[in-house]
Order: C-alpha cells, then sequence, then structure tokens
C-alpha cells in the first residue's frame, strides 16, 4: 500500500475502509465471555480475534461451573466503539458462546490480576524491596538469601506500577494471570 | 435407545434427518460407513469425482431444495479439500453438513497415515465443527449438526469422526432426544423497530428496497411476503447477486440487480434514495462501493438474523435483527392494520427520475453478425428457455456469471446458483450435477467460462454415471475475461497469465465421457445450437466461441461511488486510480 502512496485516513478513495483505527478514538473494553467448557472452545475465540485483525491485550480462562460445564473467559481488547460492537457480535455468534458481557458499559466491575515478581539483590536493595511490597500489600512465596519472589494482587495498573518500582532494584522476571473481572453489586 | 455401531449410527441419523442424497467419496477412515451405505437403500450416495466438487454439488443441492446438503468424506485429503467447498458455504449461508472421517483416536496427534487436524483447518471456514470421540454422543452431535447448519444464519458444519468410533457400539440418540435447545437465533424482530420502519415507509419519498440471499434463506414464505410487502408500498426493488429470484424479474417494481456490475438505475437510485431498507443483504463491498459515498443522503433500515451484520460495514438507522420472514410478516400486519398509505405524488416523481436513468439502456452492447457477443447469447438463452419453469441456472465465476444474472431474468428463488461471496471459480459445474439430483427432470444450464470449468472437469464422469443431463454453456473466449478486463483497466494491458492456452477440443471431450458435444462460433447458429442442446436428453457441452475482449459493464471502478459507473463502450483510461487499484 505503501507504494500507491494512501495516505491512511484517506477511506474516501477506497471501497474497502482504510481509515487508520487509531484516528477514531481506541477504547478499552473487558469482556466476560462464558462458554461451554468443551474442547477448541478456547480456540474458536482466539480464532476470532486473530482471523478477523481485533487485539487481545489479555485473555484468561478457566471452567468456573464443573457441574454446568462452563469456564469463563476474561478478554481486554482494545478498538474504536464499532469495533468493540462487532467483536461482541461475533463473539456471540460462536456455537458455543453461551453469553457475552461488555463489563466496561454493563456497571461498574472490579478488576483484578495476579503476578508474581522475582527481585535479586543483597543489601539495602533487599531491604527496599520488602519494604516497597510491604506498601503494595504484597507477599513474601519464597526466598533464599538473595532473592525473593512477591506475590501481588491488583488492577493491571498497580502491579505495572509495582513492576516499575522493581525494576531498578533487582528485578529479574515476573508472571502475570492477565485480568480477571467481575461485575459490582448483587446481579451476575 | 438402540445400540448400534457408529457407522450405523451415521446412517440412521441421516435417515431421521430425512437425508436422501449424499455427495461423497470413500477412503480408508470412512469405509465402516461405506459398509453401512452398502447395505441399505434408502439414501443414495453419489460417488463424486474430488471431494471439492462433493461440496458444490451438495451446496447446489441446497441452494435448489432449501435442504441441507450432505457430503461424506475421507480423513486428510479428503477432508482439506472439502475446504474451499466449505469456505464458499460460508460466505453465501449455505446449510452444508460434511462428515469426514478420521484415524482412530488413540492415534491422533502421532502424524499418521492421512491424519489432519480437519476441526483445526476447518474451524474458520465453518460455523461449527465438532470431534466426536465418544460413540454415545455420534448420534445427539450430527442432529445437532443438522440443528445448527440450517438455524438462524444457515451455513456448514463438519462432524469429524475417527475410525475406531464408527466400529464402537454405542446408543444412538435419535432426533427428539438431541441437545438442540442451546442454539436457537432470534427470528422475531422488535416490534418497536418494525413499526419505526412501518413509519419511515409512509414518510418516504424516494425510498428502494435492497434485498439479498437472506430473503431466500428464510424461505418460499418470506419470499410471498417480500413480494406482497413491494406491491403494497409500490416502490422500487434491486437485489444483490444472492437474492435474484426472491422478487420475479418480470415484476412491476423490479429494477435489476445492483453493485459493481448492477443496473444502472439500480445503482442510482441506491445512491440517491432517502429511504433504504435492506432485507437480508449484508453491504458487501461489491455492493456498496466507495463507504463513503455510499448512499449519502438516506435513512436505513436493516433487517438480517445475524446480529454481526448489522453496523459492520454501513452504519444503519434502524436495525431489525430477526428472520425476514417473521419480521415481514409483522410489518405487513402492521401495515394494513394502521392503513398505511404512500406519498403517492412523491413516489411518482421518483417513478420517473428512475425512467429517465432506465432510458440510459446500460445493458446496450453493440452486437455482431461476425462473432458471437456473450451478451447475445445469454439473451438468446434466456429467450429460448424463459419459458421453462423448472429452468436452473448455475455459473461460474467471472464475466459470464455477471452477464448471467444482467441478462437472465429469475422468476422464483431457489432457482439461481451461483459463488457469490468467495467467488469460487469451479463452482458451477459441480453444483449443477447436485441441482440435477434433486430435480432430476428439470433443465440445469450451467453458464460457464471455459477456464471456470476446467477447474471441477473432472465432474464429468460423475454425470455420466448417475446419467445426469446437465448442459454445460460455455462461453468460451480463450480468457481468463473478468482478469483480463482489470489488466486492460488497470495494468496497462498486460495481460499476464490471463489466457486460456491448450484449451480441449471441448467436442471431443464430451463424446470421450458420452456426452453430447457442440460448438458454436456463428451468431447465426447460435439459436440451432441452444435448441439443439435442449432437445438432447443427456448431458451436453456447448462451446460457444465469443468475442475474445469483450468488456463487461456497466462497472463501478474499484474505490468509486455508485454515481461514478462506467457505461459500455466508455472511455475505459484511467478509469481506476493508483488507491483504487490496490482493491480487488
Amino acid at each position: 500500500m505503501s507504494a500507491l502512496k494512501i495516505k491512511k485516513g484517506s477511506s474516501s478513495h477506497s471501497a474497502y475502509d482504510l481509515r487508520d483505527p487509531h484516528a477514531e478514538g481506541l477504547e478499552k473494553h473487558t469482556l466476560a465471555v462464558i462458554v461451554a467448557n468443551e474442547a477448541g472452545v478456547l480456540a474458536r475465540v482466539i480464532g476470532l480475534f486473530s482471523g478477523r485483525g481485533y487485539n487481545i491485550e489479555s485473555l484468561t480462562v478457566a471452567e468456573v461451573d464443573h457441574a454446568g460445564h462452563r469456564s469463563r473467559i476474561t478478554v481486554v481488547t482494545t478498538g474504536t466503539p464499532s469495533v468493540i460492537e462487532q467483536i461482541k457480535a461475533q463473539l456471540g455468534r460462536i456455537v458455543p458462546v453461551h453469553e457475552v458481557h461488555d463489563l466496561t458499559v454493563e456497571g461498574k466491575s472490579v478488576e483484578r490480576e495476579l503476578a508474581l515478581f522475582k527481585v535479586a539483590g543483597e543489601g539495602n536493595n533487599r531491604v527496599e524491596a520488602l519494604r516497597l511490597a510491604d506498601i503494595f500489600r504484597a507477599n513474601v512465596v519464597d526466598s533464599t538469601l538473595e532473592s525473593f519472589v512477591f506475590e501481588i494482587t491488583g488492577t493491571p495498573e498497580k502491579i505495572d506500577a509495582f513492576a516499575d518500582l522493581m525494576r531498578p532494584i533487582g528485578l529479574v522476571e515476573m508472571a502475570r494471570t492477565g485480568v480477571a473481572a467481575l461485575s459490582r453489586g448483587t446481579r451476575g | 435407545m438402540k445400540t448400534m455401531t457408529g457407522a450405523k449410527m451415521v446412517v440412521e441419523a441421516l435417515k431421521d434427518q430425512g437425508v436422501e442424497v449424499v455427495f461423497g467419496y470413500p477412503g480408508g477412515a470412512v469405509l465402516p460407513i461405506y459398509d453401512e451405505i452398502f447395505q441399505q437403500n434408502e439414501i443414495r450416495h453419489v460417488l463424486v469425482r474430488h471431494e471439492q466438487g462433493a461440496v458444490h454439488a451438495a451446496e447446489g443441492y441446497a441452494r435448489s431444495t432449501g435442504k441441507p446438503g450432505v457430503c461424506l468424506v475421507t480423513s486428510g485429503p479428503g477432508a482439506t479439500n472439502a475446504v474451499t467447498g466449505l469456505t464458499d458455504a460460508l460466505m453465501d449461508s449455505i446449510p452444508i453438513v460434511v462428515l469426514t472421517g478420521q484415524v482412530p483416536t488413540f492415534m491422533i496427534g502421532s502424524d499418521a497415515f492421512q491424519e489432519a487436524d480437519t476441526v483445526g483447518i476447518t474451524r474458520p471456514c465453518t460455523k461449527h465443527n465438532w470431534l466426536v470421540k465418544d460413540t454415545d454422543a455420534l448420534g445427539d452431535v450430527i442432529h445437532q449438526a443438522f440443528h445448527v447448519a440450517k438455524g438462524g444464519r444457515p451455513g456448514p458444519v463438519l462432524v469429524d469422526i475417527p475410525k475406531d468410533v464408527q466400529f464402537a457400539s454405542g446408543k444412538y440418540v435419535p432426533p427428539a432426544k438431541a441437545q438442540t435447545a442451546h442454539y436457537a437465533p432470534r427470528v422475531k424482530g422488535d416490534p418497536e423497530a418494525i413499526l419505526r420502519m412501518v413509519e419511515m415507509i409512509e414518510e418516504a419519498e424516494k425510498p428502494i428496497f435492497y434485498t439479498g440471499g437472506g430473503v431466500i434463506n428464510s424461505g418460499p414464505g418470506a419470499c410471498r411476503l417480500l413480494r406482497e410487502f413491494v406491491d403494497a408500498t409500490g416502490f422500487p426493488i434491486t437485489s444483490t447477486l444472492m437474492g435474484l429470484g426472491a422478487y420475479p424479474a418480470s415484476g412491476r417494481h423490479w429494477m435489476g440487480m445492483l453493485g459493481m456490475h448492477g443496473l444502472y438505475e439500480a445503482n442510482l437510485a441506491m445512491h440517491g434514495c432517502d429511504l433504504m431498507i435492506n432485507v437480508g443483504a449484508r453491504f458487501d463491498d461489491r455492493i456498496t462501493g466507495r463507504i463513503a459515498d455510499f448512499s449519502p443522503r438516506s435513512e436505513k433500515v436493516h433487517i438480517d438474523i445475524d446480529p454481526s451484520s448489522i453496523n459492520k460495514v454501513i452504519h444503519v438507522d434502524v436495525p431489525i435483527l430477526g428472520d425476514v420472514g417473521h419480521v415481514l410478516e409483522e410489518a405487513l400486519a402492521l401495515w394494513k392494520a394502521r392503513g398505511s398509505k404512500t406519498r403517492a405524488p412523491a413516489l411518482a416523481k421518483w417513478w420517473a427520475q428512475i425512467g429517465e436513468w432506465r432510458k440510459v439502456e446500460c445493458l446496450r452492447y453493440r452486437n455482431s453478425d461476425k462473432v458471437i457477443k456473450p451478451q447475445y447469447a445469454l439473451e438468446r438463452l434466456e429467450a429460448l428457455t424463459k419459458d421453462r419453469k423448472d429452468r436452473f441456472i448455475c455459473t461460474e465465476v467471472g464475466q459470464h456469471q455477471m452477464w448471467a444474472a444482467q441478462f437472465l431474468g429469475f422468476e422464483e428463488p431457489n432457482h439461481w446458483m451461483t459463488s457469490g461471496g468467495l467467488g469460487t471459480m469451479g463452482y458451477g459445474f459441480p453444483a449443477s450435477i447436485g441441482v440435477q439430483m434433486a430435480h432430476p427432470d428439470a433443465l440445469v444450464i450451467n453458464v460457464a467460462g471455459e477456464a471456470s470449468w476446467l477447474m471441477n472437469m473432472q465432474e464429468m464422469g460423475t454425470a455420466t454415471q448417475y446419467r445426469l443431463p446437465v448442459k454445460q454453456f460455455i462461453l468460451n473466449n480463450e480468457r481468463l475475461g473478468m482478469v483480463r478486463q482489470w489488466q486492460q483497466l488497470l495494468h496497462g494491458e498486460r495481460y499476464s497469465h490471463s489466457w486460456s492456452e491448450a484449451l480441449p477440443d471441448f467436442v471431443k471431450l464430451a463424446e470421450a465421457f458420452g456426452w453430447k458435444g457442440i460448438q458454436v462460433k456463428d451468431p447465426a447458429d447460435l439459436d440451432a445450437a441452444i435448441l439443439e442442446m435442449l432437445a438432447y436428453d443427456g448431458p451436453v457441452i456447448v462451446d460457444c466461441l465469443v468475442e475474445k475482449h469483450e468488456n463487461c459493464f456497466p462497472m463501478i471502478p474499484s474505490g468509486k461511488a455508485h454515481n461514478e459507473m462506467l457505461l459500455g463502450e466508455a472511455e475505459t483510461d484511467g478509469a481506476i486510480d493508483a488507491k483504487g487499484s490496490v482493491l480487488v
């Protein structure tokens, strides 16, 4: 396309919509997708995102109702409002998908992510790591004389902030689960 | 519940689903099922010559009957050969059920002989698919498969059955006990939205109905309701390629097909309307042209059973989610109950404007008495066959397909089989076999180009074996006509590989398979050739040698709007600019 010098945003010259999706204001949405717990269902959901060019920022999946064979997939995605609507409609069309909830628009919701941080160091850095962990309410789940593994739960932003602080004092690696989310209040 | 082997269960389930014909090809992983087919006479099996042919034949069967088409193929290459047909059916919303054999469950994942990850490969090109690992579940899954294929927006489904599951015994679940309740798309439209549509119809001054394949998928009842609604309102109606026949071509309000090669008046009316009522169409890029300039001054209503079709391409003012038949029934009842009237003076003006556009005679072409023009060939085919109520037309893909859509008239739904969304060359001939299987005494004509036709020519043996009198009307220009047209328009007449070199002698080819072959090249002999084709009781190839460099007009060039159509004999230099040329 670049050889033909098509300006981004020039959808008026195209039978397809060549608008730059970033020009239209991207929104981040958290979707809860309740699916039948059957083989291949995650592949269907992920294949939809990759096949149609949608973003996945984070994705978690686990069985939530053993007797009812239900799993809950939490997807954080970004897109223009029309793309988000299209994602929800496309998800709803998958046969083993039972419900699609957009937690970002359906009232208030809580989002949590769990992360494990390995921080190595000696002396003052070690003390500082423990002090910061205390501020962030992170727990020590493993320790050697030169390292800690911290467990922290919170919003993705809180975990980002913790990572930023740990990096200069010896962050070795981290593992994050991705976001799990529920709506607030009594209704399911 | 009866206990039986998985293989027997497959045949039992197909019978319980009312299946009469299966198109298939045997192989190692489906031998137990073929053994069961051998031992019964209720279901007819049609042996195709390639699995792609089986799927297109099933599509032809499904489109011409409204019932799901069924295929049975083996694992590995059998399944991968079915992929094009599955994708075609997905794009055009055609209900088909493909049963594939699979290596035994204990060998899955071992790269066994003729193993392929069939459910993985076909996941994006089916509406849903299943790998059945337990014989007890097999009957249930096959019934679910039919339910999903037919329900909501129809489409292809696939059931992958490992060989050990076919051999093992299990309990057969009959259709009434199958777990189908979880898939129940909404069919009734929102009454408020329907009321809003009726109000808009009452107020419209320049309205148009834009209908698509969804009307045909909704069934003959929906087509009757559409006709009644169009006649009640007196509004003009145009249709996509997929929707031809839902409203009769001889109807008073018919405008002809719209879109890239649609009629001038239909496209101009779409551009200039103040109310567009989309009934079961999906704003495909072949319809909209440049989106920013698509029907800029109209309010839009969209009736569709698939929520993902709403606002996908074009933002609409009134979406109505539901089945076309149900929604039209409610709308018509409301129309009558309200004693609704349209704005007659404004409508008369609108029809007068349409009359002006019609005077352009956009399908006009320069005829010749030396060489057969493809348009002329189709005009004569239409003239000599249009009185046959049992006429079914299939097409391949390309210029001939567009000319067929322009020059042939369809009075009833399910009589027009063409590959719309995917544009699958090689579709038409096997589809004509499927149509003829469903309608043994009907006149089934495949309007073809020589290049498309060669893509699935192996099915000649199938037609011979089952005595299917399919008529292959090949418009032979020795070119990949549509590719050549685009190369002329935007690649400086550099005709890169768009020649049909080394063509067979079609008459001898026909004779080699026991068919009749007719070649015609003089316009004066055309009628006689068509009549000879019609009179012959058996399969025929008509090798109709036509003008080699004829272009298909009218045409909305890529990246242009509806009101920037090119008409026949137009100056085509620079018709598509650099920005349009990246589009297909």
